[in-house]
């Protein structure tokens, strides 16, 4: 497990009661035809901490996340998540873990042939399996009550804007109660005041549902408000980590270039 | 690693072929997995049979009066226009209508299919759907190949119906013919043999259909202007299928029933 250049020593402990192991990656590679996009990932993410991923783009930072949910299957090195490697599952162990992880696309993904509250209820119906309405309103009120979006329960996902599409997207996650979020850039595209909520409402949702998260972003603010610890990307390596200030403070120049726009 | 750039084309052929019988694969085994869809199902039915009736109904009404107009010119100088209702039901159940009508409805519904799931593949709703721990083969695929399978033959005869209708009144433009003895007249020169394979496949026309459309709709890649190809692609494969679907058919049946 070694760092090009160790900032500092992780201090997750501290914010943790429980320090169990959520998701672990060692020397994780993935290559698609000639070119190595993940050449030696190695992360571990503990319960409760919201880790950032910050990377130059096309680095690989989705590809990490899509080895995690088991939407590719990693080339090399091992990905555990519950202490389960994920490319070992079975069908329906895979379909088993993707109800315990939350997926936040870029897009926010809402399905758009159906309405704001059925986009709600597909998972709910589909997923857990609920039958009982009465408890299905609940839920749904509830969450789009989280979200801020409560007016919005009948409106098609096209006559969203692009925050409250992406609101929605992280209501319909939010609603089976996962005990992972990914997030794919949760904020690209959004004014600075919209980004702010998001990773405010990120913040919260951690608080609330007690979920672990791992964080892509390009959006330095959104780091700075949700991250316990940033772990920068390049070339297919983790090449540094720390705690949002241990990082600005870092010599490194690739990990100042992320930060020089902040005072 | 290398030869990545110029893969060729017969391999890629293959590698569809495979992809496509594995897709198959799936599909039948979505069918009987628990929590069939039925309020999808319902509903695919109505979009895909209510809403291609029309197109159905024009065309095939189109058709009997046409090949009415285009018989009778050659049936009268063997001196034989008695015949002509016969001539028309025969061709037109037989072959004419199932393949147009299923000629239609790939150029309406599999382009449809194929551009709608192409459209949630790129705006990542297939990913999601499939992350969340649901089933987008169950409630997107499954539904819809069952709705075409169904809905096709129903359209089908409904086509077969206003076509020899069409005729009839094509008929009367020259002759006067009553309805009730042209229905006389096509009935008796109608059997189960005609009838039963031309109904038979277009079963299998609309499995086809929704087959290739959701096919080309799952694997469209992922740019904008992929789901224009997925449904373009869909159209194209979809009536390739239904003309191959069809020889095939002629075959089988005249080997049972036309000695
Ligand atoms: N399914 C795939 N097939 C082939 N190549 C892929 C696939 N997914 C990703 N790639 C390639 O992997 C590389 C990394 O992609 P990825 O989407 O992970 O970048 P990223 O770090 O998330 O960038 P961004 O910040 O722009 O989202 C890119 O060069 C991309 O072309
Ligand atoms: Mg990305």
């Amino acid at each position: 497990m070694e760092e090009k250049e160790a900032v500092a020593e992780p201090k997750e402990k501290k914010t943790h009661d429980k320090n169990e192991v959520v998701i672990e990656i060692i020397h994780l590679k993935k290559s698609f035809g000639s070119k190595d996009v993940l050449k030696d990932i190695n992360l571990t993410v503990h319960s409760g901490e919201n880790v950032v991923v910050l990377g130059r783009s096309g680095q690989g930072k989705s590809v990490t996340i899509q080895c995690i949910v088991g939407m590719l299957i990693p080339d090399g090195g091992t990905l555990k998540v519950f202490g389960e490697e994920v490319a070992d599952l079975n069908d329906k162990e895979l379909k088993e873990l993707r109800m315990k992880i939350g997926f936040l696309f870029q897009s926010g993904a809402l399905y758009d042939s159906m309405t704001v509250r059925e986009n709600m209820e597909f998972p709910l119906t589909r997923v857990l399996k609920l039958e009982d309405q009465g408890e299905i309103d609940k839920r749904v009120e509830e969450v789009l009550e989280a979200v801020g979006l409560a007016e919005a329960i009948d409106k098609m996902p096209s006559d969203l804007s692009g925050g409250m599409r992406k609101r929605a997207g992280l209501a319909r996650t939010l609603i089976i109660k996962p005990e992972i979020m990914l997030y794919d850039e949760p904020t690209t595209g959004l004014d600075p005041i919209t980004s702010r909520e998001i990773s405010q409402l990120i913040l919260d949702m951690q608080k609330r549902y007690k979920t672990t998260s791992i964080i892509i972003t390009h959006d330095m603010e959104c780091a700075r408000i949700t991250a316990d610890r940033v772990v920068i990307m390049d070339d297919g390596e983790y090449i540094a980590q720390g705690s949002f200030d241990e990082l600005h403070k870092s010599k490194n120049k690739l990990v100042q270039s992320f930060f020089k726009d902040i005072s | 690693m290398a030869e990545e750039i110029t893969i060729p084309g017969w391999k890629k052929w293959l590698e569809d072929i495979g992809e496509q019988v594995s897709f198959f694969i799936r599909f039948i085994k979505n069918i009987f997995v628990g929590g069939f869809e039925w309020s999808e199902f319902v509903r695919q039915c109505y979009e895909i049979g209510y809403r291609s009736m029309m197109l159905v109904g024009i065309t095939s009404f189109i058709m009997g009066v046409v090949l009415i107009l285009q018989l009778r010119p050659t049936l009268v100088e063997f001196g034989a226009a008695s015949m002509l209702p016969k001539t028309l039901s025969v061709s037109f159940v037989r072959e004419i209508g199932p393949v147009i009508i299923a000629i239609i409805c790939a150029g309406k519904i599999a382009s449809s299919i194929g551009a709608e799931l192409g459209s949630m593949k790129v705006t990542e709703q297939l990913d999601a759907m499939d992350v969340s721990g649901a089933n987008p083969l169950q409630y997107l695929v499954v539904t819809r190949i069952l709705a075409t399978t169904i809905m096709v033959p129903f359209l089908s005869v409904i086509g077969d119906v206003i076509g020899l209708f069409g005729g009839f009144l094509a008929l009367n433009l020259r002759d006067h013919i009553s309805l009730s003895l042209y229905a006389t007249k096509v009935l008796a020169s109608l059997d189960y043999t005609d009838f039963l394979p031309a109904f038979i496949k277009t079963i299998f026309f609309g499995l086809a259909i929704g087959f290739v459309g959701c096919y080309k709709g799952f694997h469209s890649s992922k740019g904008t202007e992929s789901v224009g190809l997925a449904a373009n692609s869909a159209v194209v494969t979809a009536s390739l299928w239904i003309f191959v679907i069809d020889a095939i058919a002629v075959q089988i049946t005249s080997l049972l029933f036309y000695k």
